[in-house]
């Protein structure tokens, strides 16, 4: 890791706040493209976690004997229904302990 | 109300969503720590960048070899949102001194936004309604700086046993939960993730991230004229 890299990164990141405070005078965007934006969390999570739960430290599938599936899975039935991000956080992560360090 | 009882007024209305900001902070520190990134780097990313998705994608794509550009893109993506806030607030804060844009820029996360969106539509003619946003966002700036400490000092202690980068994946599925039971969005999500898992291998340069993203995005867009034109 180079210092570089974080602060091109912090810049990127600083960019996309001020680009729109700085250039508009007041809200031009349309309903669409809000509409649109208000997806960015649902279309770019995923790909952070989907692979990190289905695929091994070598980046091939697991889903035999794979106790991140399993924990997972109790993680989005938990927030489901509490919608508490605490609770999803904490019931993922003991499950994931009980499954590694009892059950397997 | 005086500048100083907005800005109050501003710390107590972003308050309890400070509660999901500690773990996620920890664990960004314990992450940090745990790929051997080392302290000073993970606090300056925490400093440097202030943005949890986006130290996240950082830490997770450096540790896997992508390159700078595969990296920076992919921020850029998960940052795209922020355009949505800046436009939203511009009106509010159209009016305002260059130095404050800057300062207000570099604090404005999900939460303050949340928090103050609400305040600046109430309270239009105040001329002093800004200093909500200040004080909503240096609140997150705070806790987010300590918890990202807290972090490092415990990825220091705990044992890489404890399989903590499972961690990543769990609390960002936690950050989606509100949008569980929205058809749409579980489309996009599944997509996204679809794309990112089989995808992994065969798309070139880790650009799995970005490609994935963007290819959801395209389908969010077809699922929103679907909506619009029913209409």
């Amino acid at each position: 890791m180079h210092w570089s890299l974080i602060i091109y990164c912090g810049i990127i990141t600083f960019l996309t706040r001020f680009s729109m405070i700085a250039l508009l005078k007041k809200d031009t965007f349309d309903q669409k493209t809000k509409i649109i934006l208000s997806y960015v969390p649902s279309a770019i999570f995923p790909a952070i976690i989907f692979p990190l739960i289905f695929l091994d430290n070598t980046g091939n599938l697991d889903f035999e004997n794979n106790p991140k599936i399993v924990a997972a899975i109790v993680a989005v039935i938990i927030g489901y229904f509490s919608k508490n991000v605490i609770a999803t956080i904490f019931s993922g992560i003991v499950f994931y302990w009980f499954l590694i360090f009892i059950f397997y | 109300m005086t500048k100083s009882k907005i800005f109050f007024k501003g710390i107590l209305d972003v308050g309890p969503l400070m509660i999901p900001v500690v773990p996620f902070g920890i664990i960004f520190g314990v992450i940090g720590m745990d790929l051997g990134i080392g302290p000073y780097m993970t606090f300056g990313m925490s400093v440097i960048v202030f943005g949890g998705a986006s130290q996240i994608v950082l830490l997770q794509l450096f540790s896997g070899g992508a390159s700078s550009i595969v990296i920076l893109s992919s921020v850029g993506a998960v940052n795209s949102r922020h355009l949505l806030y800046g436009a939203v607030l511009s009106e509010h804060l159209s009016g305002l001194k260059f130095i404050w844009k800057v300062i207000i820029s570099y604090v404005l996360v999900d939460q303050a936004f949340a928090v103050s969106n609400e305040y600046l539509k109430k309270n239009k003619k105040n001329k002093n309604k800004h200093y909500h946003l200040l004080g909503g966002g240096v609140t997150c700036w705070t806790i987010w700086q300590i918890s990202t400490l807290v972090g490092i000092f415990l990825g220091s202690i705990v044992s890489e046993e404890l399989g903590l980068k499972f961690a990543i994946p769990i609390t960002f599925l936690a950050l989606l939960i509100n949008d569980f039971k929205k058809i749409k969005n579980v489309i996009v999500m599944l997509v996204s993730g679809l794309i990112a898992t089989f995808g992994y291998h065969l798309i070139p340069f880790k650009a799995y991230i970005i490609v994935a993203a963007l290819s959801a995005l395209f389908v969010a867009a077809f699922l929103t004229n679907i909506k619009l034109s029913k209409k």
